[in-house]
């Protein structure tokens, strides 16, 4: 004989009334996650704000209202343009690098081979790694005298050690070497976007165009990229505003160095606004992030939402 | 060409391009590994062949840096911080992400993608702001200023992965638990959270290698030896002047990003999951 459980009666507490209203329920669970990104991600920004157009240093800590005043002196500031260029060099210099690198490594990874799996964790080390600790092995690999990429030249004969290039001591190399670690450290990361975006291509749509007579570059470049732009949409949103925004990698290998030539927004920033202690200026040097990384996502955003339609 | 051979060719050039691609991307790591067992004396010998060990390898390196340096303190704040930050991550992102996947409105959509958008909020627009209102509140110099501030990125990423897998629980679930008698709170405590015991587990994951692998808050925030996360520590600390101890930068570099290349790999496609959210279909 079967045996059904009666139901118990459950005391009800003071609380039900109000938790088990759903909409109440779910405004409560999610207030505190709002709660600490807005005290702590919005405040911040508009604190920021307020500073740019203050004369805020650490040594006088005043909210004078100096209008755009700091913005003025930047603009007016010759080597400001040179932190923008590099900005802009490094960032979309390392995202077409890593997205050209990201596109033929996912092409070799879509084919089964013997030791897949080993090969995909190894490439994507560079993305696991912390980027601080990949870059000072980066610098290492660079290093002035004990460099084993000129090590490896000039065993190959193609350089001689009188030549070897100071890869941190010449401004274009060392621009060079701060876009190739960056796009080191993402091109993994294109791949697995890559790899996730095609294999969630039905292969019926791939089986038709085939059929239909379309062509290896074909079937590639006009039904599989078309279809996989959103992800790679998204990819990208995350490398340029992430590559936009760091000081890491020039921080801990070029200081900027030599003569300004790697100095970009984010270490300009931290150079003005904490090592020397100039809060307002800091903080209008690194305002002129904010309209270039509202239109990556603006855009990226808009291009997402059309897609899915 | 006769077919056979083409063919072999083709292979042929294929593992080539995986090769190249391994060594591009495993080299550095590999230099971290042969540096950090490397003797000084074989290190800075321009003769020596850089790719392998001339003399024998040693394990002094390691030894110096637990002995004479603060290492062992920092993988100790490191430690420290990974699991702070992720009780607060845990405790905020787990019914955030739950309620934003509930939401039936637009609001609920709207507020998801506001949450998804700070993730996008970089330190270094926020690190001036931020070291102002951490001395305010007596944090400077400390790693406590960390704990506090690492959520600002935890909680978004957290929060949005979760909602991805709250989405994918059916909802009848807990709405049997609800006609049985458990309240809304009920239902999410004892039915919802258990079954996403992989999601939380993932975001734990999570949570912790972010919060190893920051390092502007880091730099703006704490400059006291003793003080600094692992990343900090072996990135800034192991320079006296300019000399750099490579051997012991190496090794220390090593042994935090071991762990880290481990559970990045254990949990790539959830990552790319979490980010990519709604993109594919």
């Amino acid at each position: 004989m079967a045996v059904i459980a009666e139901p118990v009666a459950k005391p009800v507490s003071r609380f039900h009334f109000i938790l088990d209203r759903r909409g109440v329920f779910e405004a409560i669970l999610v207030a505190p996650a709002i709660i600490y990104v807005l005290l702590l991600v919005g405040l911040p920004l508009l604190l920021a704000v307020y500073y740019s157009l203050s004369a805020y240093t650490i040594y006088n800590p005043t909210w004078k209202f100096v209008g755009l005043a700091n913005f003025e002196q930047i603009l007016q500031d010759p080597t400001f343009f040179d932190t923008l260029r590099n900005t802009f060099v490094f960032t979309f210099g390392s995202q077409l690098l890593g997205l050209v690198l990201g596109k033929f490594g996912a092409f070799l990874l879509l084919r089964p081979f013997p030791g897949r799996k080993i090969v995909r964790a190894l490439i994507i080390l560079p993305f696991a790694v912390p980027v601080a600790l990949a870059t000072i092995a980066w610098q290492w690999m660079f290093d002035s005298l004990y460099s084993v990429i000129n090590w490896t030249l000039i065993a190959a004969g193609i350089l001689t050690r009188e030549d070897a290039p100071n890869w941190l001591g010449n401004p274009y190399l060392a621009m060079l070497c701060i876009v190739v670690i960056n796009a080191w450290r993402f091109f993994p990361f294109a791949i697995v976007i890559f790899l996730a975006g095609i294999t969630a291509v039905p292969q019926d749509v791939i089986d038709a165009a085939t059929v239909d007579g379309a062509g290896f570059w074909r079937r590639n470049y006009q039904i599989i990229l078309p279809m996989i732009l959103p992800i790679v949409a998204i990819g990208l949103i995350f490398g340029i505003v992430f590559t936009f925004t760091d000081l890491s990698i020039v921080f801990l290998l070029t200081m900027g160095g030599p003569g300004g030539a790697t100095s970009v927004l984010g270490f300009a920033g931290f150079q003005t606004g904490i090592v020397s202690g100039d809060v307002a200026h800091g903080a209008a040097i690194s305002l002129f992030m904010l309209p270039v990384l509202l239109v990556v996502v603006i855009f990226m955003l808009r291009f997402i939402r059309r897609r899915e339609i | 060409m006769s077919r056979p051979v083409a063919r072999s060719f083709r292979e042929a050039a294929f593992f080539l391009g995986v090769a190249i691609f391994v060594i591009l991307s495993a080299f550095p790591f590999y230099w971290m590994v042969i540096t950090a067992f490397k003797q000084n004396s074989d290190l800075y010998n321009i003769a020596n062949t850089p790719f392998w060990f001339n003399e024998s390898p040693t394990l002094e390196h390691i030894k110096y840096l637990f002995e004479e340096t603060l290492f062992a303190r920092w993988l100790l704040n490191s430690l420290i911080i990974g699991i702070c930050v992720t009780a607060i991550t845990l405790v905020t992102a787990v019914p955030a992400g739950y309620s934003l996947a509930r939401m039936t409105s637009r609001r609920g959509e709207a507020l998801g993608i506001f949450i998804f958008l700070t993730y996008l909020v970089p330190p270094t627009l926020l690190f001036l702001p931020l070291s102002r209102i951490i001395a305010e509140l007596g944090l400077q110099n400390s790693m406590w200023s960390l704990v506090l501030v690492y959520p600002t990125f935890t909680i978004p990423f957290c929060s949005w992965l979760l909602m991805g897998f709250f989405k994918a629980l059916p909802v009848e679930i807990e709405e049997a638990a609800i006609v049985d008698g458990c309240s809304l709170f009920g239902a999410f405590i004892k039915m919802a959270v258990p079954l996403s015991i992989p999601a939380i587990l993932t975001v734990v994951i999570f949570t912790f290698t972010l919060t190893l692998q920051e390092f502007v808050y880091a730099l703006t925030f704490v400059s006291s030896s003793d003080q600094k996360p692992i990343t900090l520590g072996v990135s800034t600390d192991l320079i006296r002047g300019d000399v750099f101890f490579w051997g012991e930068i190496m090794a220390g570099a090593l042994i935090a990003a071991v762990p880290v290349a481990i559970a990045y790999n254990l949990f790539l496609d959830r990552f790319i999951a979490g980010i990519t959210g709604g993109a594919v279909k």
